[in-house]
């Protein structure tokens, strides 16, 4: 009885510390995810978007750029955002509000997809 | 005619089907322009770089002759080709040369790079030198923004759906179609329900012995999927078109000319008169590929087409702009 009492004295440190950890890491997490709310690019290269997934928080703003000679749209599946024809360089934001998986294609080449996870 | 002219491609698609040799060395080529000459079941294709080939041949003799040309992209100033007004109007130099005059010519579309109005009247002029009347069928570039309002007001009066339409010259019966609109993620060229209606509709009362062509932007045979190069719903488009005894499929889209043949079907795909492309997966990606300069009007060309009544192909014959 007097043994467990001691083991759970000594524990005691180790499952704060560790708690502390766990927290610290989700605080890191968080403002990391924050960091990335504000604004997050996306680049339209050799007919592919890059990254072909991307994984956001809610709330935030994607900026697609077109680094092609040939143009190229973003334009969501299932019709939630559209942007005009994007030439060279030019570019498309949509800020995304409402957790889920949206998956994209350019529609004047439909064979490049790409998806944004909003959590 | 049966004269083996340097650079001249025959298929004698009568005899065994598919002339692989005639194939490879139409892929050989590349980039180039073709005339193609319809005659008894022989479809044959010159090299428009050797006019003077043609004079007297089969294709001068031919009883309808006309010139595709294809992917303009007016507007487009990288450095794969900054002056397509320029090449633009070689190709018209080059129809104009032509020892027999097309009685017309079919666009198989991104006249513009971007849909922008005067990209459009850019094209109109320069294609006005020709004299010709000019049949044209969209590109996806051609109809960006608007679902092709611009494209239809334009090109497409008179025309079904989004820009479809057939007519009669000489005997042989044309027909354009749309397969760049509602493209969906991660898919092909679409014809869609409602063409693919009215196509069957169209050629339904049509004699088996009728020749038929057909035209449109995107491959209607699969080119190379990964790269978009192909036609989703393609399949049931021919199998409407199976009675036919001579059926000529033309397309743009790739800046390469290829040729296959399957059974009656021959399809051709022309040269832009723009910038190349590569070809099909010798790239990352199918994006305008840099020549050097004095080698970019090798690598762009035209078409032309000629047929001969009682004989079921045409020949076609491609020609570069250099």
């Amino acid at each position: 009885m007097r043994r467990r009492v001691w083991i759970l004295v000594l524990a005691a440190p180790v499952i704060v510390a560790a708690v502390l950890l766990v927290s610290g890491a989700r605080g890191l997490a968080a403002s990391a995810g924050q960091a990335q709310a504000s604004n997050v690019e996306v680049k339209i290269d050799n007919f592919s978007f890059g990254p072909a997934t991307l994984t956001v928080a809610a709330g935030t703003t994607v900026t697609w750029t077109n680094r092609d000679d040939i143009p190229h749209t973003v334009v969501s599946d299932d019709k939630v955002f559209k942007s005009k024809v994007l030439d060279t360089d030019e570019k498309f934001s949509f800020t995304f509000t409402k957790p889920g998986t949206y998956g994209y294609f350019c529609s004047i080449h439909p064979k490049m997809t790409g998806k944004v996870v909003v959590e | 005619m049966t004269k083996n002219v340097k650079d001249e491609i025959l298929h004698d698609h009568n005899a065994d089907g598919i002339d692989r040799r005639g194939f490879l060395k139409c892929m050989a080529w590349a980039g180039t322009g073709a005339l193609c000459v319809m005659q008894g079941g022989v479809l044959k294709s010159y090299s428009l770089s050797r006019p003077a080939d043609l004079g007297g041949s089969a294709a001068a003799a031919g009883e309808l002759s006309f010139v595709q040309i294809s992917d303009s992209h007016m507007g487009f100033n990288k450095p794969a080709n900054p002056d397509v007004a320029g090449t633009l109007k070689a190709a018209v130099d080059k129809i104009n040369g032509l020892s027999a005059a097309p009685e017309f010519l079919l666009h198989t579309g991104d006249i513009s790079h971007l849909s922008k109005p005067e990209e459009f009247d850019t094209v109109d002029q320069i294609l006005k030198a020709t004299g010709t009347e000019v049949f044209f069928v969209p590109g996806e570039h051609d109809v960006l923004n608007d679902d092709g309002a611009q494209f239809r007001e334009r090109y497409g009066k008179g025309a079904k759906g989004a820009g479809w339409y057939s007519f009669e010259k000489k005997g042989v019966h044309f027909i354009g179609l749309v397969n760049v609109m509602n493209l969906k993620a991660g898919g092909l060229g679409t014809l869609g329900h409602e063409q693919l209606e009215w196509l069957e509709d169209d050629v339904k009362h049509l004699k088996s012995s009728t020749p038929i062509v057909v035209f449109a932007h995107i491959p209607l045979w699969t080119v190379y999927p990964d790269w978009g190069w192909g036609t989703e719903d393609s399949a049931q488009a021919l199998a409407y078109l199976k009675k036919f005894g001579s059926v000529t499929v033309l397309n743009g889209h790739i800046h390469q000319t290829m040729q296959k043949v399957e059974g009656n079907v021959t399809f051709h795909t022309a040269a832009s008169t723009a910038f190349p492309q590569p070809q099909p997966g010798k790239a990352d990606s199918p994006g305008p590929m840099k020549v050097p300069a004095e080698q970019l009007r090798s690598v762009l060309g035209i078409t032309d087409v000629n047929y001969v009544r009682g004989q079921h192909a045409l020949a076609v014959v491609d020609s570069s702009l250099a």
